[in-house]
């Protein structure tokens, strides 16, 4: 039986004068889902979810939130449903958080006792009667979050909700969405240039750049994309008299200002070979990375650029 | 379960009363300018008039000091003299002093005129621009009319009853433009702020109702405006004996209905308005002129006469010009009710304009 999709994106398109923001973008995510949109800054990722929240009309397309529209007759339903974290939402500075909770909750027609619930589950607790003004960034993107989770959204869309924290502060963001992952009653966007984040937390990701998808899949299925799983990266002080490309197992060679990025079958059959090689033609080794292929290298290897640049 | 529309309205002023700055603007300022400038103008009992007088000859032995004293009074060498009299409820403080050191006491604004003084007769110097400076020309003249003392047949008595004096024509000033300014700042601030810091798009991705939020920004707005008009009147009658001779009530259906129309203003300008410099600007632009023109501090009637006419239309001036109706006059929903009714329906007719082009993401 085909799962009705919670969020449909059919082939949608948004232009600001110059712009070309958001080119056919076109994606399906079902209940329950976890989809990480991944690309780097100026990709369109706060446009195509500005567009699935109902701030920004397509100019061409259609998106479907449970089978609705945006138009206002569906907006008090679609809002009812979803819930959304904005880059770098600003609230209320002298109001405190348990205050802050409140009002939204009033929107919802909740009661004190979800706030009591929200303050819990994102871990404000010692901080219910501090004034927002006086939160730590961490905790206001907790406290966004919060408010985002206030209704019980079947959807969720959070837009780049751990950019400029610190890695501890984005664990905790982490810990709450995995939570809310085992309870199952929740779809989630989440847009983000961290491609840990991508890995860590989602089912789907899908990557763009310009406006556009270039590839998507679950995180196994997009390193298998790059075809290889381990990656060496050298560079040398001196300019290496051996022949880099006639090693073993190798399988593609970038040199980038000196530095190789060596994608090889198995680190341990190239690496001996490596060093070996180094020591005989006496090229000193100025640095040496081996690790697994990233999303990084996936989307170096289709743009020439890093994810987060 | 809470009420979206009071949670909306307590927020806003918690917001509001939550910064001290706020606070002091809205309740102590509006006070302090009653009290400064009500103490500057009426609180004194006497009206003192300054006059630089250059002698004919020895300075204790003066025209004037021989006709306001019995006796001159020897030994008395400082250059400057002063010599008071009471002519009615109004002094003169003559200052004795060289025509060059008068001229400067006349720049410095510490007198307004000169009298010099010839061998029998007295010239007085003074500006027919200055009224001031007129007047006390005008009485002095006639005083000492060739040199010789001109009894005086008149009586003058001062004009301190209720209602008459200075203190009585800036308190209504000073009310109305305690809201326009309440009101046109802190609801531009407050919107403008929420739109270029996403908090409003935040707010209208929930169920929430837009006219709730607005009418929750007037409502809020309306209640901290009614305090500040509450402690300046409070403050204006205990402290200067006001008294509101007019209809009570009606002063305050108007009061909310200048309430409204600046209300209204306001949605207009913050209704597109990306960031706070520019809204800035707008609210300077527009509040501006009507401090200046509305007769807040003095009245308008020295304008022109074509400038008088476009003065009255403008909102500022039409609450001032009714609220002083009410609390000087004694005037009532009978004399107020058109103020009421263009305040109400201007107010309207800029809310729903404003309405029409709102912007909320």
């Amino acid at each position: 039986m085909d799962i009705f999709p919670v969020i449909e994106v059919n082939n949608v398109f948004k232009s600001f004068k110059d712009v070309h923001a958001v080119q056919g973008i076109s994606l399906k995510i079902q209940p329950g889902e976890f989809v990480a949109v991944l690309g780097p800054n100026g990709a369109g990722k706060t446009t195509l979810v500005e567009m699935i929240e109902g701030i920004q009309k397509p100019d061409k397309g259609e998106i479907l939130i449970k089978g609705k529209r945006w138009k206002r007759s569906n907006h008090a339903a679609l809002n009812r449903i979803i819930g959304i974290s904005l880059q770098e939402t600003w609230f209320i500075e002298k109001l405190t958080v348990k205050e802050t909770l409140g009002l939204f909750a009033s929107f919802y027609k909740l009661d004190g006792n979800r706030v009591e619930e929200i303050i819990k589950l994102v871990q404000l607790e010692e901080k219910e009667k501090a004034y927002v003004k006086n939160l730590s960034g961490g905790q206001k993107q907790r406290l966004a979050l919060g408010i985002s989770l206030i209704n019980y959204p079947e959807v969720l869309l959070l837009d780049e909700p751990t950019t400029g924290l610190d890695p501890t502060a984005r664990r905790e963001i982490w810990k709450i969405l995995q939570k809310l992952k085992t309870e199952k009653n929740t779809s989630l966007v989440l847009t983000t240039h961290y491609m840990e984040e991508a890995e860590y937390l989602c089912d789907e990701i899908i990557i763009i750049d310009h406006g556009k998808i270039l590839a998507r899949g679950t995180f196994n299925e997009l390193l298998n994309q790059c075809g290889s799983n381990e990656i060496i990266e050298v560079s040398f002080e001196n300019e290496p008299a051996f022949d880099i490309g006639k090693l073993p197992g190798i399988k593609k060679i970038r040199s980038n200002n000196g530095t190789f990025n060596i994608e090889v079958e198995k680190i341990t059959r190239t690496l001996p070979e490596l060093m070996e090689n180094s020591a005989k033609y006496k090229a000193l080794i100025k640095t040496l990375q081996c690790r697994k292929v990233t999303l990084d290298d996936l989307f170096i290897s289709m743009t020439g650029r890093h994810l987060n640049e | 379960m809470k009420n979206p529309l009071i949670q909306l309205i307590l927020a806003h002023v918690k917001e509001y009363l939550r910064e001290p700055g706020s606070v002091f603007w809205s309740f102590g300022f509006p006070v302090l300018m009653a009290l400064g400038l009500g103490v500057a103008f009426s609180g004194k009992k006497e009206l003192v008039h300054s006059v630089a007088l250059v002698p004919s000859y020895a300075e204790n032995d003066t025209l004037v000091s021989r006709i306001f004293f019995a006796g001159p009074s020897p030994g008395d060498t400082t250059i400057e003299k002063r010599f008071e009299t009471s002519y009615g409820n109004i002094r003169y403080l003559f200052h004795v002093a060289s025509w060059d050191s008068a001229q400067i006491l006349v720049k410095r604004g510490i007198v307004s005129s000169i009298l010099t003084e010839g061998e029998n007769n007295i010239t007085f110097h003074s500006d027919p621009l200055n009224p001031e400076s007129e007047l006390i020309g005008i009485q002095l003249s006639a005083y000492f009319k060739n040199g010789e003392i001109n009894t005086f047949q008149g009586k003058l008595e001062p004009l301190d009853t209720k209602g008459l004096r200075y203190i009585d024509f800036l308190v209504p000033g000073l009310l109305s433009m305690g809201i326009m300014m309440s009101v046109m700042w802190g609801i531009c601030y407050a919107l403008i702020e929420k739109r270029s810091k996403k908090l409003l798009r935040r707010m209208v991705a929930t169920p929430m109702k837009k006219s709730h939020f607005l009418i929750a920004q007037w409502i809020s707005r309306l209640l901290v405006t009614f305090l500040e008009t509450l402690i300046l009147l409070v403050f204006a009658v205990l402290f200067f004996k006001l008294t509101i001779q007019g209809n009570f009530l009606a002063l305050i259906v108007l009061l909310i209905a200048g309430n409204f129309c600046f209300f209204g203003l306001s949605i207009l300008i913050s209704a597109r308005t990306a960031n706070m410099q520019l809204g800035n600007g707008l609210i300077s632009i527009i509040t501006t002129p009507m401090l200046v023109l509305s007769g807040i501090f003095f009245s308008y009637q020295n304008f022109p006469g074509w400038a008088i006419s476009v003065i009255k239309l403008l909102p500022l001036t039409k609450l001032v010009d009714e609220a002083r109706g009410i609390i000087n006059e004694g005037a009532g929903f009978l004399q107020a009710y058109d103020g009421i009714l263009v305040l109400s329906g201007l107010g309207f007719m800029f809310f729903l304009l404003g309405l029409r082009i709102y912007k909320w993401y």
